[in-house]
Formats: structure tokens, sequence, C-alpha cells
């Protein structure tokens, strides 16, 4: 579904990302892991528009979308969670959510309707699947971080995603909020279908959802298979398991 | 919770001043009237958007010429020329604003301030068609005779009948403006004040929500600029320069930007404590700086917000 081939970004001539590829399977759950600085953040930045490849390009079921600015590309069914919680700290939880879902349904030219006539069950019931019901009406801004991270999520499920890309979902979690989070995007995966791309730096949560893994290094895919695969790789083993292991 | 309708109830009170007798409180009314109009059209921006417009004064001034010019020199009934200042203040707003909202922050603050000096300059220089520096005097008054023939009004004056239609167009935009910050499209503008990246990523084309807002903003001051040229009984260059953008954002922080009649509020005490305060003493701008000191570090939310804290405190010490 998801098509990455020979993305390069340089940032002041520091090559951050030397040439990806990388390949998401329907309804797979994918995993992107490296040390810090390998550039899944670039690579995710380079998916979704926030960045422009320097070469390289990007498609979409067949469709090329390299370059596209954001909004246009989170209307092709992608959606995204951010590595740093990436919320409207100021409107309530239930504020954040249907203003997603005001986004996505196309009302952002309404002008003279009453907004909070808009999406009302939709929200409440996304609200119910991420476990915030009983939060609709905080300021999201004074959540608990595992919270805000649970409402991260529920922005990206306002869009009805095919694809979701998560950015180190459970970064700076504790072990519990950890164990729940992963427990809910794999069940919300499953219940909705979604193929899932993320980056994890906790390899738990990776070798126990994933069922497929890349590993870069320094820019470059220098692994990529199954878990098991990954984990009897000599390279990634040096690199990156070794590294944490000393 | 139903609320009372402030907003229709203080409109109806308001146009109960000329009833007073005193042509110095209708002339006052009238000033607070139309500055409050500015400056809930500029908390579109600020407040709703997070867009901070230090050129807001453009699109005052282009209204109060364009409503001036057509009434003057055209003889355009006033019921088409103040529709048509606020239509050529917004088409302005577009053109400006299509360059400014490709900026952020102090750098979209800096391009609506160069714009808007370049309006100031055009209206100080061109002489054949804004009258340059000596302005355009001798605006004439819109025909309301019809409206001393309504019962009642009879024995009203002329610059009455002119308040309580200027309350009542006013309400009118006030009431408009109520509707856009309480649309999806204001929701999502709030979203932008929040976090562009991330309304970026639900979908939100930012830089076209900001020209629409940039746009409304312009039209709605644009009105509020011509119904001022007739008030003044003429148009000068000072309407555009930069000192008055100034004012209109002084009295938008001092009422509150995160209520919608916050700004309102703010042009209602401005422009009273000027009047009060000018006529003891020559110190105004001195007073008025340290007001402000005073109102940012102990009210950062504003009159409006100050007064809110205070309601609910008091709510939950009679509830306790």
């Amino acid at each position: 579904m998801l098509e990455v081939r020979g993305v390069r970004k340089a940032f002041d001539g520091f090559q951050a990302v030397a040439g990806v590829d990388l390949t998401v399977g329907k309804g797979s759950i994918c995993a992107i892991i490296g040390p810090n600085g390998a550039g899944k953040t670039t690579v995710f930045n380079l998916i979704t528009g926030h960045l422009r490849p320097d070469a390289g390009s990007v498609t979409l079921n067949g469709r090329e979308i390299t370059g596209l600015p954001p909004h246009e590309i989170c209307r092709l069914k992608i959606a995204r969670s951010f590595q740093r919680t990436n919320i409207f700290p100021r409107l309530t939880v239930f504020q954040n959510i249907q203003a997603a879902f005001l986004s996505h349904r196309g009302h952002g030219l309404n002008l003279f309707g009453n907004v909070e006539r808009y999406y009302r069950a939709e929200t409440e019931t996304l609200l119910g699947s991420i476990r915030l019901s009983e939060k609709a009406h905080e300021i999201s801004g004074f959540l608990s971080h595992g919270n805000q991270k649970q409402l991260e999520l529920g922005l990206a499920l306002a869009s009805e995603p095919e694809l979701l890309l998560l950015d180190e979902p459970t970064a700076g979690m504790s072990a519990t909020e950890t164990h729940e989070t992963i427990a809910l995007i794999e069940r919300i995966a499953r219940d909705h279908g979604l193929t899932l791309l993320f980056t994890e730096h906790d390899m738990e949560v990776v070798f126990s959802i994933a069922q497929t893994i890349v590993v870069l290094h320094q820019g470059r895919v220098i692994a990529g298979g199954t878990p098991a695969e990954v984990r009897a790789n000599p390279e990634v083993q040096r690199v990156y398991l070794g590294e944490r292991g000393r | 919770m139903s609320r009372p309708p402030w907003g229709l109830l203080a409109a109806l009170a308001a146009l109960f001043i000329p009833a007073l007798g005193s042509r110095f409180y209708t002339f006052v009314a009238t000033d607070v009237a139309i500055m409050a109009l500015f400056a809930v059209s500029l908390n579109l921006l600020l407040g709703y958007g997070g867009l901070v417009s230090f050129g807001h004064a453009a699109y005052f001034g282009i209204g109060a010429y364009a409503c001036g010019i057509l009434m003057k020199y055209h003889a355009v009934p006033f019921a088409l020329a103040l529709p048509a200042a606020g239509l050529i203040a917004g088409a302005f707003a577009a053109f400006f604003g299509f360059f400014c909202v490709r900026l952020t922050k102090i750098y979209f603050a800096m391009l609506t301030l160069a714009f808007a000096q370049i309006v100031w300059a055009i209206c100080f220089k061109w002489n054949s068609v804004t009258g340059g520096e000596q302005g355009m005097p001798e605006i004439p008054y819109p025909d309301l005779g019809w409206a001393a023939r309504l019962p009642g009004l009879g024995t009203y004056r002329a610059g009455d009948h002119f308040y309580m239609l200027t309350v009542a167009l006013v309400a009118a935009c006030l009431w408009l403006l109520r509707r856009v910050v309480r649309s999806p499209f204001g929701r999502l503008l709030t979203t932008i004040r929040e976090n562009p990246e991330r309304a970026e990523f639900i979908g939100v084309n930012v830089r076209r929500h900001e020209l629409i807002a940039f746009v409304i903003a312009g039209l709605f001051a644009g009105i509020a600029g011509g119904l001022f040229g007739i008030f003044n009984r003429g148009v000068f260059p000072d309407f555009a320069y930069w000192p008055k953008s100034s004012e209109v954002l002084i009295m938008t922080i001092l009422g509150g930007t995160g209520y919608f009649y916050g700004p309102a509020i703010g042009a209602l005490v401005l422009l009273v404590l000027n009047q009060q305060i000018t006529s003891y003493t020559q110190y105004w701008p001195f007073i008025l700086g340290t007001l402000l000191i005073i109102l940012l570090f102990a009210f950062p939310g504003g009159i409006v917000g100050a007064l809110s804290r205070l309601g609910s405190r008091l709510g939950r010490a009679r509830r306790a």
C-alpha cells in the first residue's frame, strides 16, 4: 500500500536520510527501529509531506504523493501521530476530536453553521474507543502525558485512515501506560483493519506487535524482515542491539 | 445552561442612550460602538486565529475612504456605499493577506504593518483622490429623514438617528461575526491558533483558512471605517496610520482576547477613560501606559477575563 523508493534528505549538508526504500503491505504492522538520529522521524516527515525529499518517491496505492502538502496527504487516508505530543492544548478533549472530524469531513469552510451541532455522536464514540470519554470536557493541555498520547491517537483515527503512522507512540510513558497503549493500538488496528507503520524505542513492544521490522542506521536501511530475521541479522546485532547491550 | 443574551441586551440598552438627552453621551457612544466593531474584527485574527496584525488600521482606513469617496464625489447612497466599503476593504485584505499568511508570527505582524504603512502613504500623498494630507472633510451625512418619521423618533437630532443606525448595524455585524466564530470554520481557526502544524495534519489548509479569516476581519474593519468617516464628518490619513492599529490592538488586549465581546468592552473602557481622564489631566498616555502594565501582569485575560474569573469564584463561594 505504501511504497517509499530511494528517498534522500539532507539538512545543511548532514545526510539525515540517505536513500531509504520501504514497502508496507496492506493490513500489516510494520516497525521502523534504529538508534537515535537514525532518521526515523525524518522518514515519517518525508512520507507525510512535512518535509520534501531531495530525491526519491513516495507512492500510496500506486499514486505518487511525493512533495504534496500535509493537508492534502492526510486526505488520502493517511494519519499520523507525532513524537512530541501534538494536540490543541487549550481546547477540550471533545473539541480536539470534533475539530478533526470537522476538517476531515470537509466542513472547514462552513462559516455559519453552529459548531455545537456537528459530529457529537461520532466524537463520543471515538472518545469511547480511545478510553477518554470521562475526560471529554477537560482542557486537553492539562491531561496526563499518557492521556495526551491517547488523544493524539484519537486525532489520527478521526480521519478514518487506512494507513496510520505513529512516531514513538509510547515515548515518555510508564511501563503500565506503555502496556495499555500498545494493547489499545493493537486492538484499534485490528478493529479498523488499519495498516500500521510505527517507530518505537522499546524493543519489547516492537517484537511483540510488529509483523515486519525495518532497521535504519545513519539514514540507511541496514536490515528488514520478520522479527525473527531481524533478530538474527548480525549487522543489526552489531550496530543496534549490540550497542544497547554494551 | 443557557446564558442571558448579553450582546442583544447591551444593544437594546445602547439604543436608549440618546433618550438621556446629552449630545456628548451620544457622541461618545457612537465612537464606542464603531470602535467595538473594529476591535472585535481584529480579535477574529488575534484571539481566534492567533495572528497578530499590526496593520489592521489599513482596512479601517480603506473602508473610510471608500465610503467617503463614494458618498461625497459619486453621490452613492449610504445603503450602498457602506457595504461597498466593506467589500473594498475585504478585497484589499485578500490581496495583502495573500502575502501575509505566507509568513508566521513576528514576520506576519511586520508584513501587515508594512502593507498598512503603504496604504497610509498612498492616502497621505494621492491628493487628487484622497485629499492627501488635508484629508477629505465634509463627508455627507446619510439621509435619515425616514428615521424622523418613525414613531417615537421624531424628536431626536440627526446625530441621534445616525447613532441608532450605527448601533443596529454594529449589532448586526457582531451577530454575523459571532456566527463565524461559532461555526466549524471558527473552531478550526482556533486549532490553527493552538497548533498550526497539527492543524495542517488534521487536514486544515492553514494558509487558506488564515486568508479567509484575514478577509473577514478586513471586511468588518472596513465597515467600521466607513461608519467612522461619516461620524467624524471627514476621513483623514491618520485612520490608516500605525497608531490607529496599535489603538485597536490595545482595546482588544485590554478587553480580553479570549472572549468574543472582550474587545468591545476594551473599546468602551478605553474611550470612556480617555474622555474622563483628559478632562482632568494632560497625562493620558502616561495613565494608559500604567494601566496597560498593571493589566498585563495582573490580569492577562483582560478585563473580561478578570471579571469572568471573579464571577466563577463568587459562584463557587455561593455553592460551597
